[in-house]
């Protein structure tokens, strides 16, 4: 097994400070929005008591989904032995917490009550999934952290394999928490099944794996350090499978309620009649978000162009966006069946789809989250070793032969 | 001999004295229960309130249920900036028609105080909840505004409050970020026990619909239980096994 050098990124560069201030402005903009919400309530929103989970949520799931999913590649070196992801395994660590703290930042600060979080570690009804993930994704820090110090301390690094297996265990319990959310909500057409929780340990596979290319890729880019294609090519196969992969569950998914009778009203309106929903289906996550980055990532020659690979990526990030507002809003904005069998109406919009436009504190606040996890990521890298000197073909893989490998332009 | 008239004496004042408190005792007894509880005694499960509610007896144009509510627990009039879907519905009249016969219902919903509420199992920190004598509430001292149990209700009975407020009710104490619901007048459930009339069912009986049955589902002897015994009546979705306390006849 090959050794790598690792070392901080020297971070002086009038970019990096650049993309830094600019996560700094966003994160401002956002706390601004976030301070108006706070101050006034979620009346300056866009979402109301039949769409009670706005865009908040939609960045949050994504990047809690996304954090889990993000921490595969070190699993891929750790847990299955696969010593040519070993090098990247300290950014995916690290990228992990990152969209964590991100997303959960998001998802605290849109409570009705954020300055009670105190209470949410301190009451528990353990009968709730909420309560229990409160509990997996604080322990998901931990642990992660801990696996990254196995990593990074040379002298631990015997534990790195158990505490990596723990790790996977543990995420894996983790987004089964977080799809059960809405697979435990019994009384929505929507939701009610236990594949959310596969589902949506398929979307975290894909999510993660995309945001870490991107990252990999803008990463090694932004400090001319080398970056091989043996990597690249793996790590783009591997994500093409994880669409696969999200493929299938979605498919199953709308099949099964598409033979239930009683769910042919919400999949009428996800796949034919939901308007925005409907577009943001087919079109941003099923085409735009899926056929075409496996197109990319597997055709013959544009499979090889590393541009074509970070747009892939990037349209796998999109697509995922798009899933998620489906699920959360679309899922929502389905009128709940309380009479069935009834026309239903009253003063309360009953029996009829609830309409939803995202405010721009909402939208801030979900990038904010992204800008925090982001730059999270950024300041990591500059101040620890996170990164490997060289990912050249011949340190990820000692025993690779050059040329062997197709060659990409870069 | 004085001894035994000592004796007849007492023997006619404890009997003087068992019987006054044989014929008060259950007069005070009574009089007790219909008082309710005391506030420091628990709530206890002897008890489960519930409704029934007529869909025969409930007029499509009458109002005065949900009107009723908003006075005794003062919502409807104080969230000013709140669009219509975000201000708070504990109460709402429904008109239903059957899509394959035609059949029109008028009925209020309201939170239907659930024997296994789902709010309150997602709830993550315990803030819903369901008291011993089935009437499910919210703490809002532990509500974090998380809304979780707004994705889980059923019968989108649960409001969240979108803004500050002002000229609360001191029957219901409401505030901002947190979620809240129909309470089956809790104040007067505790106030008046099996006796208590929820504001609806006051305001109901006051039009001369008498749509509305409170009582106790627990005491097979109420008129509730003994209404439901003879009439039958239905739960809205059933079929989710939640067994709620409030029970609709007509549809």
């Amino acid at each position: 097994m090959n050794h790598y050098d690792y070392q901080e990124i020297e971070g002086r560069s009038g970019g990096y400070w650049a993309i830094l201030l600019a996560l700094v402005g966003l994160m401002a903009v956002a706390g601004y929005g976030w301070y108006l919400m706070e101050h006034e309530g979620h009346w300056i929103t866009g979402m109301s008591n039949q769409i009670v989970w706005g865009t908040p949520h939609v960045f949050a799931i994504f990047l809690i989904v996304a954090a889990s999913g993000a921490l595969n590649v070190a699993s891929i070196a750790s847990v299955f032995g696969k010593y040519q992801y070993k090098p990247l395994a300290r950014l995916s660590g690290l990228l992990a917490i990152c969209l964590l703290a991100g997303g959960l930042t998001v998802l605290v600060l849109d409570l009705g009550r954020p300055e009670r979080l105190v209470v949410a570690m301190t009451y528990y009804n353990f009968k709730s999934i909420f309560a229990w993930n409160i509990i997996l994704y604080n322990g998901f820090f931990a642990i992660v952290a801990v696996y990254l110090w196995t990593m990074m301390q040379h002298s631990l690094g015997k534990y790195s394999k158990p505490v990596g297996f723990f790790a996977f265990l543990w995420r894996l319990i983790l987004t089964t928490g977080t799809g059960s959310i809405f697979g435990f909500l019994v009384a929505r057409q929507g939701y009610d099944a236990a594949i959310m929780a596969p589902l949506f340990i398929a979307m975290s596979f894909s999510f993660g794996l995309a945001i870490f290319i991107l990252l990999l890729m803008g990463l090694y880019n932004g400090t001319r350090r080398p970056l091989g294609d043996l990597a690249i090519r793996r790590l783009k196969n591997l994500l093409g499978v994880f669409i696969a992969g999200v493929l299938y569950f979605v498919l199953a998914f709308h099949l099964t309620n598409l033979y239930a009778t009683e769910h042919h009203g919400v999949e009428a309106f996800i796949l034919r009649d939901g308007g925005i929903y409907t577009t943001l289906f087919w079109w941003v996550q099923i085409v735009l978000g899926s056929l075409v980055p496996l197109a990319l990532l597997y055709h013959p020659s544009w499979g090889k162009n590393r541009k074509l690979i970070g747009l892939a990526a990037l349209l796998v990030i999109i697509g995922g966006l798009a899933q998620v507002y489906v699920i959360v809003i679309g899922g929502q904005a389905y009128p709940l069946v309380i009479f069935p069998g009834y026309e239903a109406s009253s003063t309360f919009t009953e029996g009829v789809v609830a309409p939803y436009s995202p405010s721009w504190p909402e939208v801030m606040l979900g990038l904010g989250g992204v800008a925090v996890a982001l730059f999270m990521v950024l300041f990591a890298v500059k101040v620890l070793k996170f990164l490997p000197i060289s990912l050249a073909d011949n340190m990820v893989d000692p025993y690779h032969k050059s040329g062997a490998a197709d060659t990409a332009s870069a | 001999m004085s001894k035994d008239v000592n004796a007849t004496r007492r023997k006619f004042l404890g009997q003087a004295a068992a019987l006054t408190g044989l014929s008060v005792a259950p007069g005070v007894f009574l009089v007790d229960l219909a008082h309710g509880k005391p506030a420091d005694e628990p709530v206890s499960a002897k008890n489960r309130w519930g409704m029934l509610i007529d869909t025969n007896k409930c007029a499509k144009d009458c109002n005065a249920c949900v009107t009723a509510c908003q006075q005794e627990n003062g919502w409807g009039s104080n969230e000013v900036n709140s669009r219509p879907d975000q201000q708070a519905q504990w109460i709402r009249k429904v008109n239903l028609k059957h899509k394959a016969t035609g059949a029109t219902y008028s009925l209020p919903m309201l939170c239907q105080h659930c024997e296994t509420p789902p709010c309150a199992d997602v709830c993550p920190t315990g803030a819903s909840f369901r008291r011993a004598d089935g009437i499910v509430l919210v703490d809002k001292h532990i509500c974090i505004g998380c809304r979780y149990c707004m994705m889980a209700c059923p019968y989108k009975a649960r409001s969240f409050i979108h803004e500050v407020l002002q000229d609360q009710s001191v029957n219901a104490p409401r505030g901002k970020g947190t979620v809240e619901s129909c309470t089956l007048c809790v104040h007067r459930v505790d106030r008046d026990g099996e006796n208590a009339v929820p504001a609806c069912a006051e305001a109901c009986n006051e039009e001369g619909h008498a749509a509305f049955v409170f009582g106790d589902l627990n005491d097979p002897d109420s008129r509730l239980s003994q209404t439901l015994k003879k009439f039958g009546s239905r739960q809205i979705r059933a079929d989710l096994g939640l067994n709620p306390g409030i029970h609709y006849k007509g549809i």
